[in-house]
């Protein structure tokens, strides 16, 4: 029986194909506007979360002062014995990299390039999850001699080099000349929109001997073991450095401890809430495609009376023609649907080309909308068959 | 043979509507058609003789009385059950066709065969066979504003008669016809009859459309005025 009268609905439908068209439409938009909205949102979040990613999720920074930035407010930086510290007390810390940073002009022939020189060590790449494009880190002499050697970003590398391959070649900094030994992979903008490929890593000591002339160390980089907890790692940091430091119990901390996951987590916490707040606003124009729905089955119910009469009389039963009804309706709602993930598909994906994020199948989303269109015809269908179902045989076949 | 009748109407009354402004159409009609009868119910129009072919063709319960149909009693049966018995026993031909618009012949005469559950193949040969018996082969594939009034009357015909039914209600059929074409429906109904079997109910306000009928029952003013038997048609 269901059988049959799907068969019914589907004729009922192919003859009236330009109204089941124009029915449909409004599921068709809404479902296509939901999905490609929350495609592209997921596609936005995705992209957010991977530049974050890219810094090293479980990357933990400790500067001194109260800023972020440049100049620690009077606050002093940290010592190598801080960097000790931090290394053999703080168990979750995996990879713990002191930072000195400068900013230079790098010169390579005729090209010049302002950027930033950061002293460190092996670590640096392993904490901030770098890869290596050519050449190769650094070798334990180099750092123990603080030898001018450095490994160059993809940005540094271009304005520079152009397309060269720089590894062997000299670049001037300030008063002295220095061997690129290797290039890093770029990893574009930093969730702060700077360019993190635009830097110059050599030794710590080779920066601290030529370029800042001190001991200290402007910045820890510490990458946070697999499994640890960021947070517990830290308040165990902040702990240990209240206590180097001597700061008093009543003492704010005249140093940070910031971690990219919490920036990760408020980036892309904004783009997921954008993207629910665009997806109910699709939703509801899913919703009225649904109202638009029932509106035509209504019409069409009127319009048909004749029809319902022709078939009460020839023996349909009440719950057949409801039936019918009903399944033109989820027919007619589904097809909908499965036109709008059609369109949400081509949309999403140009769309996503166009706004330069990820395009990323979701096929929650695609069957949610599916089973929301589908529900939608059983919903607002109802009513209408119901009427038609509830027709006098007698007055509907007298009906003009 | 028409004891024990097939249809039996017992003090049938039919009120519309209530209190004072109540109409009375059927006032106590008693009658019984045996199986096979070719019975043309005629009368003025108000006479209540489309109120008792609605409740003939359990499209309609009596207010008061008893109907019953091969001893079941309609009356007592619910909604569902009515379009039961029509399903299975009852063909109708209307006045006005009433043909699904924009829909083949053969899609038409399969409409009933859809409702009986018959599957696909089943279902075309018998409307293929419908179709050809009322003379309308090579015209399956024509929707309704395709074809005449007499044709689409026969593709109305051979949707009644496609499921083999006891009775064969017909509410004017020659209603919207000319004089030619109306002859050539009366013999398709007439041969129906003869050859199948198949019990005529036929409400007519035409005499010589009720000539072509072995009994003519007169309706006037709610009740059975004359019920006569005839000779053989013509």
């Amino acid at each position: 029986m269901l059988w049959n009268t799907l068969l019914l609905a589907l004729r009922a439908i192919r003859r009236n194909l330009m109204r089941s068209f124009l029915t449909i439409l409004g599921i068709v938009i809404g479902v296509a506007a939901v999905i490609t909205m929350v495609t592209l949102g997921n596609g936005a979040t995705k992209s957010v979360s991977d530049q974050i990613a890219s810094m090293g999720s479980n990357l933990v920074m400790v500067v001194p002062g109260q800023r972020f930035g440049p100049g620690s407010g009077g606050a002093p930086n940290f010592k190598s014995a801080d960097l000790e510290a931090v290394r053999n007390q703080i168990s979750a810390a995996e990879w713990v990299a002191p930072v000195v940073s400068k900013s230079v002009t790098a010169v390579y022939q005729a090209s010049n390039w302002a950027t930033v020189v950061a002293g460190s060590n092996n670590d640096y790449f392993r904490a901030g999850n770098w890869e290596l494009a050519h050449g190769r880190t650094f070798s334990e002499t180099e750092e123990r001699a603080g030898k001018a050697v450095c490994v160059i970003g993809a940005t540094v590398r271009e304005k520079l080099f152009g397309g060269q391959n720089p590894v062997g070649s000299e670049i001037r900094i300030k008063q002295f000349s220095c061997e690129v030994v290797g290039m890093l992979k770029p990893k574009g903008q930093s969730a702060m929109g700077s360019d993190q490929d635009d830097i110059v890593v050599m030794p710590l000591r080779t920066v601290q001997r030529r370029l800042s002339g001190s001991q200290d160390i402007n910045r820890l980089s510490v990458s946070v073991r697999d499994g640890a907890s960021i947070d517990a790692a830290k308040r165990q940091l902040t702990l240990l450095l209240r206590e180097r430091r001597n700061i008093a119990e009543n003492e704010e901390d005249d140093f940070r401890v910031m971690d990219t996951r919490q920036i990760a987590e408020t980036l892309t916490g904004t783009t997921k809430i954008l993207t629910m707040l665009l997806g109910a606003v699709a939703a509801v124009s899913l919703l009225v495609g649904g109202i638009g729905i029932m509106n035509i089955m209504l019409v069409s119910v009127t319009e048909r009376t004749r029809e319902i009469g022709i078939r009460l009389a020839i023996g349909a039963l009440e719950r057949e023609v409801l039936l019918q009804f009903l399944i033109e309706a989820v027919v007619l709602s589904s097809l909908g649907g499965l036109i709008g993930i059609a369109l949400a598909t081509g949309a999403s994906m140009g769309l996503a080309g166009v706004m330069g994020v990820p395009y990323i199948f979701d096929p929650a989303i695609n069957i949610a909308s599916f089973l929301f269109s589908a529900a939608i015809g059983v919903i607002f269908g109802y009513f209408p068959a119901r009427r038609a179902a509830g027709l006098n045989p007698i007055d509907a076949l007298r009906h003009e | 043979m028409s004891d024990p009748a097939l249809i039996r109407l017992s003090a049938v009354t039919k009120t519309y509507g209530q209190g004072p402004s109540a109409f009375q159409a059927l006032k106590g009609i008693d009658l019984a058609i045996g199986q096979g009868e070719f019975v043309a119910i005629m009368g003025p129009s108000g006479s209540g003789k489309s109120t008792a072919m609605n409740i003939l063709g359990c499209l309609d319960v009596p207010t008061d009385g008893s109907y019953e149909f091969q001893g079941v009693h309609v009356e007592r049966l619910q909604r569902d059950e009515r379009a039961l018995l029509r399903r299975h026993f009852l063909g109708f031909v209307f006045q006005g066709f009433n043909l699904l618009a924009r829909t083949t012949a053969l899609e038409n005469v399969e409409l009933p065969l859809i409702y009986r559950g018959h599957d696909a193949g089943a279902r075309h040969a018998a409307a293929r066979e419908a179709l050809r018996q009322v003379g309308l082969q090579g015209w399956e594939h024509h929707t309704p504003a395709e074809l005449s009034g007499g044709q689409q009357q026969r593709v109305a015909i051979a949707r009644a008669m496609v499921t083999s039914p006891l009775v064969l209600l017909a509410d004017e059929p020659t209603g919207n016809l000319d004089t030619k074409t109306s002859r050539e429906i009366m013999d398709l109904i007439t041969s129906f009859n003869r050859d199948r079997g198949i019990t005529v109910l036929m409400v007519t306000h035409e005499p010589d459309i009720a000539a072509f009928a072995g009994r003519v029952v007169r309706f006037v003013d709610g009740r059975v005025d004359s019920d006569h038997r005839q000779g053989e048609a013509a």
